[in-house]
């Protein structure tokens, strides 16, 4: 079965008229790890808060299937309970709330969701201990409040870190090599690429190839003004860092 | 962890619901209603104080005719009929029990229910020593149960007070000011009025005229008190004001750390309460005092609720003395209240940490004044105000030293916090320093709850409701761990409840 299924999606901002997704299809399988490519303005952003639940936007034709059921009628954090998960491009601070704290309410409040016991705190230090070590998080950035002070490699791993312990099924990670130095970007991907796993999806959302030497993707998709107008696998990452994204915007208007 | 606690409660209770708007059914016995010279007897002959003690009531009463009622704090309300409320009301039968086992056990019900169980707490008390856990206190410490001794007060009179008997061994006397006024008038005629006068202002004019009842506390020279002290304040009577007065002397050197819940039926008139609360810090000696205020706080529209006129004051009269207050504000329809510190001794030091919560159409203007009289004296202020529904937050703030207070030093921090866009968060603070030495620091910020930090909470699998109360809660932090620890938990919860219905 297709873990999600989006067929001739049209999205726009509630208060705008002009459709910024413009009839975009795409299928993810478990196990499939695709990457969408763009220019700025392409969409990109918009298909991963739409997928998470971002309110503000207006979906204005087509469907979108999680796990065989409708996703856009979910809120979300019912979309996270069912699996869904974004790592965020800019994620945002929550001052006064302990980074391990908030995984632990986010966690339990997943397992709630879903019927599961809570995990019990001895558990659970074990669990955070175990993924944070190989993401090189320090007990001091988890005792940090969220986000509050991190650096841009520091948030980032943050949030790999999140993933890792919310084990979802659908990972989308936004741009999540923007404000990478060369060794923070490498961290992050060991961090992804030992989630990859044949249960678990990703989309990876990108603006330059670079982050795609390290997560290689198995399919590669290039999204122009809200449609996806070439579909491939890594190879045509390599294409695009060769020949630009003009070529392909072109074609598309 | 308590924040999962939280969002438990705030997931079990349905919006809109006050838990603790129950109504006890009980006789009582009243004063007739309204408001002139023989109320005043009335109250005084009921508790058969001394003369001295009638004689300061009618003077207060003849002051506060004089008064106006102020009009200065950002709250808006219809004018107050004092000849509509009943001055004095006691449960049937409620005069001066000797133990728990005189108490009618409908009141010890109505505690019970409150999660005061004044009766198994005694008995618990002898199986479990202080500082162990209970086999219920999961992962321990937030619960840690320590003893804490209670002084119920209902209506217009205090129903029992726990552990006085092993207080006294300590030379800690803790009973009711009626009882304190009859056991030891000298204590109160020494130190009563001595912070708040009877002319103070028009509330504490109308409480020294007509207080019913309250706590008394005393801790001797070099005495630390064993355990929490703390009074349940409830009012359940129909159209009846309540006016405590609390009175706590720590003598030289010593240690009280002291608490005061307060709940009230759900009612569809308001209620009046205006209590006063005398603080005095002996050389050396520090008071830590707390309160969770959740009085009834009015439905959705603003109908009901309480009228909360509190003047709270404590006198830093010995040299290094130390008074710190702690307030978490979440009920009342109408809060004015003000926690100060006169720093009269050198190198005294006044705290003031507040959360103060309003939602629905609550209106509270609350704050704190450090006033600085003494050389090398400093003050600690940190304000968190957080509004939500169409409720309106007002810090009002006065720091000043006086020209003899020399290198005087003071730091607040005041911050506010909104939910949705119809609830309004005011800050006016007042600085006067007469003294070059002085040096004092104010911050203050005002922020939001934003979308993006709602929507990332969610995202990860946070309910909206659940969401609010994880960055409320953060957002009080600092503040929170000011609190006793057995109140910690509590008030997290509370934190939550009271906002619930604020978003969406």
């Amino acid at each position: 079965m297709n873990l999600l299924d989006i067929n001739n999606l049209h999205v726009k901002l509630e208060d705008e008229d002009r459709d910024i997704i413009r009839g975009l299809s795409l299928t993810v399988k478990p196990g499939e790890v695709h990457a969408i490519m763009g220019p700025n303005g392409s969409g990109k952003s918009t298909l991963s808060y739409v997928l998470a639940g971002r309110a503000g936007y207006e979906v204005t034709e087509g469907s979108v299937t999680f796990k065989g059921e409708d996703l856009l009628e979910m809120s979300p954090d019912e979309r996270a309970a069912k699996g869904v998960f974004l790592a965020f491009q800019y994620p945002i601070e929550i001052p006064g709330v302990a980074t391990m704290q908030f995984l632990k309410v986010a966690l339990n409040a997943q397992r709630k969701a879903r019927g599961e016991k809570e995990l019990s705190t001895p558990d659970f230090m074990r669990l955070v201990k175990d993924r944070a070590a190989k993401l090189n998080v320090s007990q001091d950035m988890l005792k940090r409040p969220v986000n509050v002070g991190f650096s841009g490699g520091e948030k980032k791993r943050a949030e790999i870190l999140q993933m890792a312990v919310l084990e979802p099924s659908l990972c989308i990670l936004d741009e999540t090599d923007s404000g990478l130095d060369i060794d923070a970007l490498r961290v992050v991907a060991d961090g992804v690429n030992a989630l990859r796993s044949p249960d678990r999806a990703m989309i990876v959302i990108t603006h330059y190839q670079r982050l795609l030497d390290y997560i290689v993707p198995d399919f590669v998709h290039v999204l122009s003004k809200g449609r996806i107008v070439k579909s491939g696998d890594k190879h045509l990452a390599l294409e695009l860092e060769e020949k630009g994204y003009a070529e392909f915007t072109e074609s598309a208007a | 962890m308590a924040d999962i606690e939280t969002i438990e409660l705030v997931k079990d209770i349905d919006v809109d619901k006050y838990k603790y708007g129950f109504t006890t059914d009980i006789e009582s016995e009243y004063a007739p209603k309204g408001l002139d010279e023989d109320t005043v007897r009335f109250i005084s002959a009921k508790k058969n104080e001394p003369h001295w003690m009638l004689e300061a009531r009618l003077e207060a009463y003849r002051r506060w005719l004089q008064m106006e009622e102020p009009t200065w704090a950002k709250v808006d309300y219809p004018k107050i009929d004092f000849q509509d409320l009943y001055y004095y009301a006691a449960p049937k039968g409620s005069a001066a029990p000797k133990s728990l086992d005189e108490v009618d056990p409908k009141l010890l019900e109505t505690y019970a229910k409150l999660g005061i169980p004044l009766k198994e707490q005694e008995i618990l008390a002898g199986v479990r020593k202080q500082g162990e856990k209970s086999e219920l206190d999961e992962e321990g410490s937030e619960y840690a149960s320590g003893r804490v001794a209670v002084d119920a007060v209902f209506d217009s009179v205090s129903v029992v007070t726990t552990f006085k008997a092993e207080l006294a061994k300590a030379g800690v006397i803790f009973c009711s000011i009626s009882e304190a006024l009859r056991e030891h008038p000298e204590l109160v005629k020494k130190y009563l009025f001595s912070v708040v006068p009877q002319g103070d202002n028009y509330y504490a004019a109308l409480n020294a005229a007509v207080f019913s009842d309250g706590s008394f506390v005393y801790v001797p020279p070099g005495v630390r008190c064993p355990m929490e002290l703390s009074t349940y304040f409830r009012m359940n009577a129909k159209n009846t004001g309540q006016f405590e007065r609390t009175l706590i002397i720590a003598d030289k050197g010593s240690y009280v750390s002291y608490l005061e819940g307060c709940t009230a039926p759900t009612r569809e008139e308001s209620q009046l309460h205006a209590a006063v609360v005398e603080l005095i810090a002996m050389d050396d000696a520090e008071i830590k005092y707390s309160t969770v205020q959740n009085w009834y706080p009015g439905d959705a529209e603003g109908k009901g609720g309480i009228y909360n006129f509190v003047t709270k004051r404590g006198d830093c009269r010995g040299a290094r003395s130390k008074i710190s207050w702690t307030q978490v504000e979440t009920g009342s329809a109408i809060t004015w209240k003000y926690p100060s510190c006169i720093l009269r001794g050198e190198e005294s030091r006044g705290e003031f940490y507040s959360i103060a919560i309003s939602n629905g159409r609550q209106q509270v203007d609350s704050g704190t004044k450090m006033i600085h009289l003494g050389k090398n004296s400093s003050s600690r202020i940190i304000s968190k105000g957080i509004a939500a529904g169409r409720s309106d937050n007002t810090y009002r703030g006065l720091v000043s030293a006086h020209r003899k207070a020399l290198n005087a030093r003071n730091f607040t921090q005041c911050d506010s916090l909104l939910i949705g866009d119809k609830c309004g968060a005011h800050t006016v603070p007042y600085i006067e320093a007469k003294t070059s030495t002085a040096q004092f620091e104010h911050e203050a910020t005002t922020s939001k709850i934003s979308d993006d930090q709602m929507f990332y909470c969610m995202s990860r699998g946070l309910s909206q409701e659940e969401a609010v109360a994880l960055i409320v809660n953060g957002f009080v932090r600092d503040v929170l761990q000011q609190l006793p620890m057995e109140f910690m938990a509590e008030t997290q919860k509370l934190i939550g409840i009271s906002l619930e219905g604020s978003v969406g």
